[in-house]
């Protein structure tokens, strides 16, 4: 290790920044003997940069150096930029100590394509391999598939990392490739199955033989950029929702779409990255997971995209007044959570609670319900009555959006919800 | 009023529970040794700390609330905020005088009270397995300073040590002067006089590890490397990172 390896690592971080996904979930790991470290279940924030995102792996490519051109990517073959690789020994020097030293949860291992898919992949299972074997590392490892690597590959590598990805990026295959020449959707998707595949296969045989080896544990990931490309949200959460039906894929990143070559005129010129949209499509996706929502009830071709103005639920809450008011006390808890304001940790309060006698606005209000929107929306016995149908949805938009105009256009909090 | 005197021990509290109830006089406030009584204090009664008793107390709780709700109780303790040991005896009271458990009715302001300090309880043994930092020692010790704003380091350690095991370390709490050394087997209580750290928690030239600084730096590098500046926020930034940590991380320096 020397000075040398600083530069190498700046270059290279810098490189790998632009991938979001910054989750380290999925996979608890007490530590076994004779090996170095945890996972635990949710994964640690050990920083955050300073643009607030949580740094919780060491993102990092083996080389930036590539032999593909994707319009959307700075480390594109046409692109002028500085360029370095790390030896494998370096890379996984660099994890132990960072390890130790409580600076990180684990490795998030990317890299451009150099020579061929197969050849790059090699070097990334290389790593992966020796982290774990001769190094007995028991920490997080993200590994991100090479888009054509061979299945024999991938296969191996899913024995030592907790979660793979292939990014789909662009949403639309036609898209895709007039951005990405060298890239199809068979070349994402396949890896995808190949993962899926071998994923499900160890599930089962876990079932029967406790000792066969694990597979990917925490499953796999994608992501998407949004709005390098004509796609609506309904086309974005549509591939999402269609990708949840696979049970090994735990989390699909929307990323809003950096202008990083500014020279690329196949691409828009935007100034600033859509982070109104792309938070947006987080509490979309959000709502598919977790609140029991499906993809058309949130868009459809009559409303194509998401509201700018409210998340998701209100708006959909806006489209369906007759669905309210709903009644805390004796409301089922699939209904309670489609108020707005009321999450799922305050809708099981709800339930759990309400056994015990009649819950009022002002215990509502303990238990981290958002009245100033709930408001519109729920009875509970003392509750005047001024809800939605009393004041019309126009104009609870109108009320719940005044002097949030500004918000908009400043700085947006981007929210990267853990599992 | 009647007022108790302990001696600010969890123990001690639950000591002073059976004692109102073994006596049927509940106390109307708490203090410690040297606090000053009360204006219209009645009665005072001086707490003895009694193993046997307190154990009673818990072992009654453990059949009136569930293990889980039971062992918040001591993780709201450590907050060390002002009024929370009469919070955690009303809370006791409360369970034991009711026919049903407590633990979920949340419409109660106390139980809802307790929940909410532990979950900030919970939240700050979370920011120190986030914000602990190692430095490695010439001697192959890894050393930490951190300064929480509950007294939660003891129940950190399951986690370092799970983590951490084939490597030794300290962690020391520097507002309340104390810490723990894990030396491969189990971690011990430990008070330094005589430090080896500056008033930031770095370790001094002499006993580092000749790479430390290094890896301190190359933790930097990589650290400013990674905001993506088209998205700077800083407001989001300290709310993630509250800036009273900022003092013990390298990638802050
Ligand atoms: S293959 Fe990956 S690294 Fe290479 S240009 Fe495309 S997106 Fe960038």
């Amino acid at each position: 290790m020397n000075d040398n390896v600083l530069e190498k690592l700046k270059t290279l971080a810098e490189s790998a920044k632009y991938d979001v996904s910054c989750a380290s979930s999925g996979t608890t790991r007490g530590h076994k003997a004779g090996m170095v470290g945890s996972a635990s279940g949710w994964g640690i924030c050990h920083s955050f940069a300073e643009d607030g995102r949580c740094i919780a792996l060491l993102k990092i490519m083996l080389t930036n150096y590539c032999m593909y051109d994707c319009a959307y990517c700075i480390n594109r073959r046409s692109n002028d930029i500085k360029r370095a690789t790390l030896s494998v020994s370096e890379l996984v020097e660099l994890t132990m100590e960072f390890y130790r030293r409580n600076y990180i949860e684990g490795l998030f291992l990317s890299s451009g394509v150099v020579r061929s898919p197969d050849y790059t992949m090699e070097r990334l299972v290389r790593i992966v391999k020796d982290l774990r074997t001769v190094h007995r590392y028991n920490g997080y490892i993200h590994l991100k598939s090479i888009p054509g690597a061979s299945r024999e590959l991938v296969d191996e590598a899913g024995l030592y990392a907790d979660r793979m990805s292939v990014n789909i990026e662009i949403p639309n295959e036609q898209s895709l490739q007039a951005l990405a020449p060298e890239k199809d959707f068979k070349s994402v998707f396949t890896p995808m199955q190949y993962i899926k595949q071998g994923s499900l296969q160890s599930i089962e045989e876990r079932k029967h033989y406790r000792h066969a080896p694990r597979y990917v544990p925490a499953g796999q990931s994608t992501q998407m950029i949004v709005g390098a490309t004509p796609e609506r949200d309904k086309d974005i959460l549509t591939l999402s929702s269609a990708l949840y039906q696979d049970p090994s894929m735990k989390r699909v990143y929307y990323s809003g779409y950096i202008h990083v070559n500014t020279n690329d005129t196949r691409l828009p010129a935007v100034s600033k990255p859509p982070l109104v949209r792309e938070n947006r499509l987080y509490q979309a996706d959000w709502l598919l997971r977790f609140y029991q929502f499906s993809v058309d009830e949130i868009v459809d071709d009559a409303f194509p995209d998401l509201d700018l103005e409210v998340d998701p639920k209100l708006s959909w809450a806006l489209r369906h007044p007759e669905k309210f008011p709903v009644d805390v006390n004796t409301a089922d808890y699939e209904l309670i959570l489609r108020v707005p304001g009321i999450g799922v940790k305050s809708a099981n309060l709800i339930v759990t609670s309400r056994r015990f006698g009649h819950i009022s606005s002002w215990q509502l209000k303990k238990m981290g319900v958002v009245m100033k929107k709930a408001q519109y929306f729920l009875t509970c016995r003392e509750l005047p009555i001024r809800t939605i149908h009393e004041l019309t949805p126009e104009r609870v938009k109108r009320i719940l959006t005044k002097g949030s105009n500004n918000s908009m256009n400043t700085q947006y909090t981007i929210q990267f919800p853990d599992d | 009023m009647i007022a108790y005197k302990y001696d600010k021990s969890f123990e001690g509290l639950l000591s002073a529970v059976f004692e109102a109830y073994a006596s049927k006089k509940f106390p109307d406030v708490l203090l410690g040794e040297n606090d000053l009584p009360p204006l219209f204090c009645d009665e005072m009664v001086e707490i003895v700390t009694d193993e046997e008793r307190s154990t009673r107390v818990w072992k009654g709780l453990e059949r009136r609330i569930s293990k889980s709700a039971l062992y918040t109780l001591p993780d709201c303790w450590l907050s060390e905020l002002p009024d929370v040991d009469m919070l955690i005896f009303r809370y006791i009271r409360k369970a034991i005088d009711a026919s049903q458990s407590i633990e979920m009715n949340f419409g109660d302001p106390d139980v809802m009270q307790l929940a909410k300090i532990w979950r900030s309880v919970i939240k700050e043994r979370e920011r120190v397995m986030q914000f602990v930092r190692f430095q490695k020692t010439a001697d192959g010790l890894f050393f930490s300073c951190i300064e929480p704003a509950f007294n939660v380091l003891p129940i950190t350690l399951s986690h370092f040590i799970d983590r951490f095991h084939d490597q030794k370390w300290i962690i020391y709490d520097a507002k309340r002067d104390y810490g723990f050394y894990y030396d491969l087997t189990t971690a011990t209580e430990v008070h330094f006089d005589d430090k080896q750290w500056d008033d930031r928690g770095f370790l001094s030239e002499s006993v580092a590890d000749m790479d430390e600084k290094l890896f301190q730096q190359l933790w930097k590098g990589y650290f400013d490397s990674m905001a993506i500046k088209e998205r700077l926020n800083p407001r989001l930034h300290k709310r993630n990172l509250p800036v009273r940590f900022w003092k013990y991380l390298p990638e802050k320096r």
